[in-house]
């Protein structure tokens, strides 16, 4: 059987590795190239960039770094950032990336998207839902270029990304994002609730431990993100990138 | 020397960068005169069926291949590009190589899974002593995307993998290979399987 997928997810803007906490207060980690090296080194399942700066100037997918990030990577590498054209799509899987992951194009409802589908294939298109909560406690469609937060049915729009033929959801829990605080298992459990495609969640994870908990207890889910856990290490937040030991995750008995 | 084909259907950076990494030799090539020139050959895929069999034949690859590869020259084809070595899929109307027989299914929705199957998954080598998989035990596993799996008779089959069915995860029939998991993003056992590939 497959695999549960653990994933770090680091963040790009003017191509620096950045931090964030609830999408706010980037923080300079480091070299993104060096990280990712480090990664492959540590044969992660997965890596995904977001680029922050391609979104928010309207600009292009930040191909130039792209191109020395895959020359590193032996595993499969998800890019997302700027993506607004057929052709940006095809650009970056020339590259190498694995799959694409869209955000402004899903939250615009872009013509594009279903071509890219047709002809990449629903497995290579992802689509990135930013959720937070609103002063209520009512979950919220987070657009974090325009910063506004808009009440939805999340079981609906999920079925509505599905029909839309994503291979993937990555659900990013804003209110968690940086803040070691746990992950919020009542919003995690509702989504797996809506979906028959991978969901992948980020967002407020504490440790990797609690990964390895998370994974274990929801079987369904396809694989669990993180920022902050990867990268900062000890009491005072060192920057150290880690990741837990493959040689303790991948055996007969374990499927994370 | 391994000529890799490249068609803008597949990931060709990231299988040029692990023979980088290995020490290997690679070409990259675009065009049927190249094509009829390689000693072996390797077809990523990244896509729909149709369309890469669209892209294949409007760049006069298609029959390049297929002559170059009926010729004897081994031929590697990695995800899509295994799925196009077979005679067709249930993702598209058009005809692949047809260098082994079979076609590509969809994965149920019965079998209540994910679909794309995706993530690392383990393969258990079926075949004795081949090139690719020389020891029946060693242990596996590589990285998968994929809605649809081959369906090819047993004794074309080379690894099977479990996800709800057990389905072949690698292909081969005399100097024609097929992998549906990625090697070029599957850490230390691409690098394995790329290698022996090369030196076959």
């Amino acid at each position: 059987m497959v695999y549960q997928r653990i994933i770090p997810v680091l963040l790009v803007k003017d191509n620096v590795l950045v931090k964030s906490v609830n999408f706010k207060s980037h923080k300079y980690v480091g070299d993104p190239i060096n990280a990712v090296k480090i990664f492959n080194e540590k044969e992660v399942d997965e890596l995904i960039i977001l680029d922050l700066d391609a979104s928010k100037h309207n600009g292009e997918p930040n191909y130039n770094l792209l191109k020395s990030l895959t020359r590193e990577c032996f595993m499969p590498l998800t890019y997302g950032g700027g993506v607004n054209t057929l052709n940006d799509v095809e650009r970056i899987f020339s590259i190498g990336v694995e799959k694409v992951s869209l955000n402004q194009a899903v939250l615009n409802n872009a013509p594009f998207i279903e071509e890219a589908i047709n002809t990449f294939g629903a497995q290579s298109i992802s689509a990135i839902v930013n959720i937070k909560k609103d002063f209520f406690g009512n979950y919220c469609l987070f657009d974090y270029k325009k910063k506004k937060k808009k009440r939805i049915d999340l079981h609906k729009y999920t079925k509505e990304l599905e029909d839309k033929g994503f291979g993937e959801i990555l659900y990013y829990d804003v209110d968690g994002d940086g803040t070691f605080k746990g992950i919020n298992q009542d919003l995690l459990k509702s989504l797996m609730k809506s979906t028959s495609i991978p969901v992948v969640f980020c967002g407020g994870a504490a440790s990797h431990e609690e990964l390895i908990s998370v994974l274990k207890d929801n079987r369904n889910l396809s694989g669990i993100a993180a920022g902050s856990v990867f990268i900062y290490h000890g009491k005072h937040n060192a920057v150290l990138i880690n990741y837990p030991q493959n040689k303790d995750r991948y055996n007969d008995n374990n499927l994370y | 020397m391994v000529s890799i084909v490249d068609s803008g259907i597949g990931n060709v950076g990231s299988i040029v960068s692990m023979h980088d990494y290995l020490g290997l030799e690679t070409v990259v090539i675009k065009h049927a005169e190249e094509v009829a020139s390689a000693r072996k050959l390797i077809l990523p895929g990244v896509g729909s069926y149709d369309a890469a069999i669209d892209k294949l034949t409007r760049q006069d690859l298609f029959h390049a291949i297929k002559d170059r590869v009926n010729e004897g020259a081994p031929i590697l084809g990695i995800c899509l590009g295994m799925q196009l070595l077979m005679e067709g899929s249930e993702e598209g109307l058009k005809s692949g190589f047809s260098f082994i027989n079979g076609h590509c299914k969809k994965f149920d929705n019965k079998l209540n899974l994910p679909i794309p199957h995706l993530g690392w998954n383990t393969v258990g080598v079926k075949k004795n002593g081949n090139q690719l998989f020389p020891d029946v035990n060693e242990y596996n596993r590589f990285y998968f995307v994929h809605s649809f799996y081959a369906c090819v008779s047993n004794e074309d089959i080379l690894t099977t993998t479990d996800y709800g069915v057990n389905f072949a995860s690698s292909i081969h029939s005399n100097n024609v290979y097929g992998v549906q998991f990625h090697p070029e993003k599957s850490h230390r056992f691409g690098l394995s399987l790329l290698n022996r590939f090369y030196y076959l």
